[in-house]
């Protein structure tokens, strides 16, 4: 007997890869001088600016605390971020501006074994468009592996002199919760005359009263 | 750019969390301070996470994909020579060009080069880093050949073991797609018995993180081959932009 004509089942999607943790060790990988050993020609480090970037020269630092209160002293983060303009350096990004050639967007490094201080000389980013014709608050994006961590833990960095900016973000407008807002909102304060923008981040709230941070599920 | 007028960056499927290990695992006993409280938050994607560091091929060094050389000093390593070999596709089975493929392992004796690592009872392999890295080609194509990492005991319980394991991280082309994983190796009964790998809540996600030997792209008298394929986050087709 001829088979109804039904169609034939969809192609179904694949599952993506699952998550494992990075592990104690993940700087042999990503970040092997800090493993403790040189062996590429070219690394990929903290410091996103050459001479020649346009922008604001900035330093983001801060660490990262679990839920006793202490350092996550083998974490390793990267952060993503547009250029000055507003732009990143991707295809992707379709917007009439210019990409600074001098400026990938991309950095990552580990906490420092003793203090758990992470550190990125960066400029500050430019606002970038939203959905639905609204504008985002500067901000960089950042992501945490570690030992413990399954899934790499996404969060973003604003700039608390953006006050107006991120009072229309409509990322941190979105946060029904508005007490955990300033999670994401680093500190500006001035070193050596120098820009300097602090951001500690709670895997839990921690003893000391602080409170998580807002993680994203991008 | 457009593929048939459609977007060809459009927004990423969202992460299906039912395949991946939760936050909060207790067996794997790290993750209990260090896993968040609170749900995570889903954003729709903005430029922001369509949008991933571009790699190129010139940054990248001859060896960097050879852990056999490309930290040799005047010697082989000790170990078995294998391949690690294959694919990285998106969840629609799209080929991801110009991946960013990290890998990093113990030598042949479970130990890490790595200033923190405590397993000292078995040596450093002199001829042994440990990391390489490579870029995927048109076909989302990844190569590297290495020397298969042995076993190693770690402080979750008295008497755990990970399995033999090589760490990979992938960088796609949207910020949504980073991934950081382990692959196994067919056979290993220590497998069964990895509190990490148990974090994966189906056996099937499992499976899919363990290298299968390829005998037919063994290298005679040379190295044997694994072929480890991953899939990243697939893009929804933009065929109208909103307005």
């Amino acid at each position: 007997m001829n088979q109804p004509l039904t169609p034939l089942p969809m192609v179904q999607r694949r599952p993506e890869t699952p998550s494992q943790t990075g592990g104690p060790y993940v700087h042999i990988g990503l970040a092997p001088q800090q493993a403790g050993f040189d062996i590429f020609e070219n690394n990929f480090g903290n410091v996103l600016v050459t001479d020649d970037t346009r922008g604001e020269r900035i330093t983001l630092e801060g660490r990262v605390f679990d839920g006793s209160g202490t350092p996550v002293r083998d974490v390793l983060i990267e952060i993503w971020q547009a250029n000055a303009d507003g732009k990143y350096a991707h295809p992707g990004d379709n917007q009439d501006k210019d990409v600074d050639p001098s400026f990938r967007g991309w950095g990552r490094t580990g906490g420092d074994f003793d203090t758990g201080v992470y550190t990125f000389e960066t400029i500050k980013p430019g606002a970038v468009p939203g959905n639905n014709g609204r504008t985002q608050a500067p901000h960089v994006l950042m992501v945490l592996f570690a030992r413990g961590i399954n899934v790499g833990l996404h969060t973003r960095l604003y700039f608390d002199d953006e006050t107006d900016a991120n009072a229309a973000d409509p990322l941190l407008s979105s946060i029904e919760w508005e007490v955990r807002r300033d999670t994401l909102i680093a500190k500006r304060s001035e070193r050596d005359g120098k820009p300097v923008y602090t951001l500690d981040i709670r895997l839990q709230d921690t003893p000391d009263g602080g409170r998580e941070t807002v993680f994203l599920d991008i | 750019m457009s593929i048939a007028g459609r977007s060809a960056y459009g927004e990423f499927v969202e992460r299906d969390h039912t395949q991946h290990p939760p936050a909060l695992t207790p067996g794997y006993r790290t993750s209990v301070l260090r896993s968040p409280r609170n749900a995570l938050i889903s954003p729709r994607n903005t430029v922001s996470e369509k949008t991933a560091p571009l790699i190129t091929a010139r940054e990248l060094g001859e060896l960097d994909n050879d852990l056999i050389l490309n930290f040799a000093h005047g010697g082989l390593p000790i170990g078995e020579r294998i391949i690690m070999h294959g694919y990285v596709r998106d969840e629609f089975g799209n080929p991801v060009k110009g991946a960013f493929v990290e890998a990093w392992q113990a030598n042949a004796g479970g130990r890490y080069r790595h200033k923190k690592d405590s397993y000292h009872l078995a040596p450093i392999d002199p001829n042994f880093g440990g990391c390489g890295r490579m870029l995927t080609d048109d076909n989302g194509y990844y190569f590297f050949r290495t020397i298969k990492p042995g076993p190693y005991p770690w402080g979750n319980s008295t008497n755990a073991w990970r399995p033999a394991h090589i760490h990979f991280s992938i960088m796609g082309d949207g910020w949504a797609q980073r991934l950081i994983t382990q692959s196994y190796f067919e056979g290993d009964p220590l497998i069964e018995q990895c509190p990490i790998a148990a974090t994966i809540p189906s056996r099937d996600q499992v499976r899919s993180l363990i290298a299968q030997a390829d005998t037919a792209n063994d290298a005679p008298f040379d190295a044997r081959a694994y072929r480890f394929d991953i899939t990243l986050r697939g893009r929804r087709a933009t065929f109208f932009e909103n307005a």
